[in-house]
């Protein structure tokens, strides 16, 4: 068995893969989140130190572009498209629907950590709107009589 | 200057091309987004297994990039005849290989029939959607798979490439870009050689240049179908681009949510290296060129140049003021072309084909093709590339095959959340950069959005300033706060909180935004609501006066019942109602609780028999 | 030297100057809020705007930002001007209702608060000019604050509103805040500012509460003086 890697060890090697560059943060946030599934407030404070870059300026980024999330989010990821496409074929709908079904709101996590709810912008395949992807599946023409078959479908996977 | 560069770079390409010999038949898959959606991938595994299974090795499966005809996915198209397959199911794939393929004989449950005529087009090139289009950009896809360099080589790929860098200097190209009269296809219509020229004269040292793939409009995706489908198309672009400016370095600026762009972007250019098409000494010459992927992290501001420099260089993207132009000062301050992927695509095709072959398509001020995204309420949603200067009305009718469920045509948005809403009364305009604008819309990346009557136009202005809402990066006051304080106003007009006066102050406070703010994220944000309110004033007015949505959108100002003449009483609306707001026996009609009722929609989405009625 | 027309009058101005201090220069009044002396500008607050014509091209410009040019003509109060100002004024009235600064200045544009506008109730006096955070990073060189998240979101403060460990207590935010939204607390050898507090050093010969420990640390540090040669406050050196 390999010891699991701590947080800070893991950023540094990020932070090096990338050449300890500060014009690569956006990237190395990208890969933070990729191996933590959100930003650790101990990887940001690791990664500023090894960039070199002030906590302030690193913060910045994680809380100005949305793909970033500071809370750990769930193993599943629910992303509604709010694209214009998805809206005039009823994605606020489905968002309700969603929210109903999960009973939490675009930005939270069920408590039992299986489900984040998300709204993305859009997803560009707009001509399937309105469309949801759920985490890597893409479903298109989704009408809110499905929402609920589908969480349970991925409910009774995860069991 | 190496002497026999000239000869060398055609020899070294030739060479390359030679390796690779095109096979005569092949399947053509779409593998773009929307067609891995509808199950793709799938098929095109079965089409491989089956044509060897019956031993078909001279036949090639391509999965290629977007199509365009996202609506009939997954779609496959049989080369040489281009038989038009739809909605391909694995289970269809041995009748496909064992008559079409094997047999040139049509299976005619797969191929498209016409909606009004009936008759069943065979062939991609007879389909409505397709007949009209002029796809000299997009049409590309179809022909390769575009993880495989070889197939780009193919259909003259880098041919334009060496042709620039062995028979042009930089000011020819550059001056036949111009003569083409091409202009950027990322949102102001800026004319690419003017950029181009401006940093070829720039001082400073290192010269960037850059691809904007951040395509932040919501209802747009050519970009994204481009990087998908044809990579090396904006790549070869790009190093011809670089090549006329004088520039070593490149970047790809790709959107967050678009993983399949960066992955087979990422295959293009290791591949470009390995052939010598990046890299140091460019097919031989003394010009070296390299190309960096930066993956945008989901904030729409970053289309806008100075904020993309930004995120580029490990920061925030909060835009500049930009008095001293990204030509001079852009990239790390430095010299800086920024053209957008589909602007790139089209270098290599002005170079190959020339300046005046480009510049006979299109009209006076807008030359060649421009790709658009038809989606929303439109029976053939998909991209389409048509000459500029093609008519709103062609495009949507004759292209898009008009208006589902028989309902009426309301508007067409385009431009995304900096353009505009263009009413019916102006269907018959030309589509070109300036006549867009002319309407108070904008051709921005080339999203078109179409409405019918169930789409209310102060909801749609609503729901772009939240958009824009949530997007402002927040520096500059006019943006930052003053959306914010239109969509609370639309807000309340939506939710039958409207007050007089109210359309005048959006009025008011739109010019003033537009006016004051720091770039164009804030300069255009209230181009949707000034936009509706110029062509649709008096469905503000019917929302403020009378509290009623006439589209029947806004919840607080609609009611459901059920129709009981229609209403079989099937129960299947009470099943879905999540608020069970629906009672009634088995086979009688069934009623709703107004009280109950949110106005969700389940049950009008899940009833069959049209019987929900909504006021 | 460049020669412009401003608000009618021929103004020559050096070149590489902004088109404020020309305007200033010739006598005419811009409001701003964003703009100070010792930091770079950003153009944030957008109440310096300006109306350029060059040739027949006429477009609003933020003063502050724009350099001068021969031979441009520039209208300080044409309405678009106008327009933009009172907007911008109408806006930050509502954001923060609290501010006496902003309050006097709407009094002097004539700008009275625009109802429609709920007042928020929860932004203190911040206007987000960035001026504090530009001074920490600019001036003092710690970036302890920064700006967070985007869009109406925004916010100034530090990391995770946390203590910030680069922080040195010197007040420079405070003293370029345009409103006084920061709030620095000094009591007896102790100073409380962005949630921290500071131990005051006190002066070697007159005993009172100087300045920050850190921040003599702090120049100590940068300055190669020895931290017993700071101890001593500016007015007994």
């Amino acid at each position: 068995m390999t010891k699991p890697i701590s947080v800070a060890s893991k950023t540094k090697q990020i932070v090096k893969k990338h050449g300890n560059s500060k014009s690569a943060m956006i990237a190395v946030l990208q890969d933070i989140q990729e191996a933590f599934n959100y930003l650790p407030k101990e990887a940001l404070k690791t990664a500023a130190k090894a960039m070199n870059v002030p906590m302030s300026r690193v913060y910045e980024a994680a809380t100005f572009y949305t793909a970033f999330s500071l809370k750990p989010r769930g193993k599943h990821i629910v992303k509604i498209c709010k694209g214009t496409a998805c809206h005039v074929r009823g994605a606020s709908i489905l968002q309700d629907r969603f929210e109903t079904t999960l009973g939490i709101k675009p930005g939270q996590t069920t408590t039992d950590g299986k489900f984040s709810l998300e709204t993305v912008n859009c997803v560009g395949a707009c001509a399937l709107g309105p469309v949801v992807v759920i985490d890597t599946d893409y479903h298109g023409q989704l009408t809110v009589n499905k929402v609920d078959k589908i969480i349970k479908k991925i409910n009774e996977e995860g069991a | 200057m190496n002497e026999n560069s000239d000869i060398q770079a055609h020899e070294i390409l030739d060479n390359l091309t030679l390796f690779y010999g095109p096979k005569k038949k092949f399947v053509a898959i779409c593998a773009g987004t929307g067609c891995r959606a509808s199950g793709s991938l799938k098929v095109k595994e079965a089409l491989e297994a089956e044509l060897k299974k019956q031993n078909m090795n001279d036949v090639d499966v391509l999965a290629t990039g977007c199509l365009g005809f996202c609506e009939k996915g997954p779609m496959v198209v049989i080369h040489p005849d281009k038989y038009f397959y739809q909605h391909v199911k694995v289970e269809d794939v041995p009748e496909i290989v064992s008559k079409t393929v094997a047999n040139g004989e049509v299976i005619s449950r797969l191929v498209y029939r016409h909606p009004e005529t009936k008759k069943t087009l065979y062939r991609e090139d007879d389909l409505p959607f397709y007949k009209k289009q002029h796809r000299i950009v997009f049409g590309q896809n179809g022909m390769l798979d575009p993880s495989k360099i070889e197939a780009y080589f193919n259909i003259n790929g880098y041919q334009a490439l060496a042709k620039a860098l062995s028979e042009m200097t930089p000011d020819q190209v550059i001056s036949e870009v111009k003569k083409a009269g091409l202009r950027g296809r990322g949102g102001g219509g800026f004319h690419a050689a003017v950029k181009w020229e401006g940093v070829r004269r720039a001082h400073g040292d290192p010269k960037y240049v850059i691809a904007n793939g951040d395509e932040g409009d919501p209802g747009a995706y050519m970009d994204r179908s481009l990087m998908e489908g044809n990579p090396h198309s904006v790549i070869e672009g790009m190093i011809i681009g670089a090549y006329a400016v004088g520039s070593n370095q490149g970047y790809i600026y790709v959107r967050n949510e678009y993983p399949l762009a960066v992955e087979h972007l990422t295959i293009a250019i290791a591949a470009a290296r390995e052939n010598g098409l990046l890299g140091k000494n460019i097919l031989g010459t003394d010009f070296s060129f390299d190309i960096h992927i930066n993956k945008g992290a989901g904030a729409f501001v970053c289309g806008e140049s100075s904020a993309l420099f930004a995120s580029i260089e490990g920061r925030a993207g909060e835009p500049r003021a930009k008095y001293v132009h990204a030509v001079e000062k852009g990239l790390y301050d430095k010299p800086t072309v920024l053209n957008n992927v589909e602007t790139w695509a089209n270098v290599p095709l002005i170079i190959n084909k020339g300046a005046d072959w480009y510049a006979s398509i299109g009209t006076e001020g807008s030359k060649g093709t421009k790709i658009f995204s038809l989606v929303g309420k439109i029976n053939n949603t998909g991209l389409i590339e048509v000459p500029m200067g093609t008519t709103l009305y062609e495009i949507i009718y004759d292209m898009g095959g008009g208006i589902p469920n028989g309902r009426k045509f309301k508007a067409v948005q385009t431009g995304g959340p900096s353009g505009g809403c263009i009413p019916e009364s102006l269907l018959d305009i030309p589509v070109d950069f300036d006549k867009l604008y002319e309407v108070g819309s904008m051709m921005g990346s080339g999203g078109m959005i179409v409405m019918d009557d169930t789409s209310c136009m102060v909801d749609v202005a609503r729901y772009f300033l939240e958009f824009l809402k949530e997007e402002s990066c927040g520096k500059c006051v006019p943006c930052r706060e003053g959306i914010r304080r239109m969509s609370d106003i639309l807000e309340d007009i939506c939710a039958g909180r409207g007050k007089e006066g109210d359309i005048e102050l959006l009025e008011t406070m739109g010019a003033a935004i537009a006016d004051g703010s720091l770039c164009a994220l804030g300069g255009s944000a209230p181009n949707p609501v000034l936009s509706t309110i110029r062509y649709f004033r008096e469905e503000y007015e019917t929302h403020i006066k009378e509290h009623r949505c006439p589209a029947g959108v806004c919840k607080a100002l609609i009611t459901y019942s059920i129709d009981a003449e229609k209403c079989t009483g099937c129960g299947v609306c009470v099943k879905v109602c999540a608020t069970q707001a629906i009672t009634g026996e088995k086979k009688k009609a069934h009623v709703i609780d107004k009280d109950k009722c949110t106005r969700c929609g389940a049950c009008i989405q899940s009833c069959k028999f049209d019987a929900i009625n909504v006021k | 030297m460049v020669n412009m027309i401003i608000d009618g009058k021929d103004v020559s101005a050096k070149k590489d100057t902004m088109l404020l201090e020309a305007i200033r220069g010739a006598g005419i009044a811009v409001p701003t809020l964003c703009a100070h002396e010792s930091i770079s500008r950003s153009g944030a607050c957008r109440l310096c705007v300006v109306e350029i014509k060059k040739g027949n091209r006429t477009r609003i410009v933020t003063s502050c930002l724009y350099g001068v040019e021969d031979g441009l003509i520039v209208n300080t109060q044409s309405p678009r001007v106008q327009n933009v100002r009172r907007l911008v004024m109408e806006l930050l009235l509502a954001r923060c209702p609290e501010s006496d600064v902003l309050r006097k200045m709407a009094r002097e544009m004539g700008v009275e608060p625009q109802a429609r506008y709920a007042a928020d109730q929860d932004k203190g006096k911040c206007i987000l000019c960035r001026s504090c955070v530009r001074v920490c990073e600019e001036v003092v060189g710690v970036s302890a604050i920064g700006l967070f998240s985007r869009g109406s979101y925004k916010e100034v403060g530090t990391p995770y509103h946390e203590k910030s460990d680069v922080c040195i207590g010197c007040g420079a935010c405070v003293y370029v805040c345009p409103t006084g939204h920061i709030e620095m607390l000094s009591t007896g050898d102790k100073r409380k500012i962005w949630g921290r507090t500071f131990k005051m050093q006190t002066c070697d010969k007159c005993g009172k509460h100087f300045a920050p420990v850190d921040q003599l640390k702090f120049i100590s540090k940068k300055t190669g003086v020895p931290f017993k040669n700071l101890t001593t406050c500016t007015e007994c050196r």
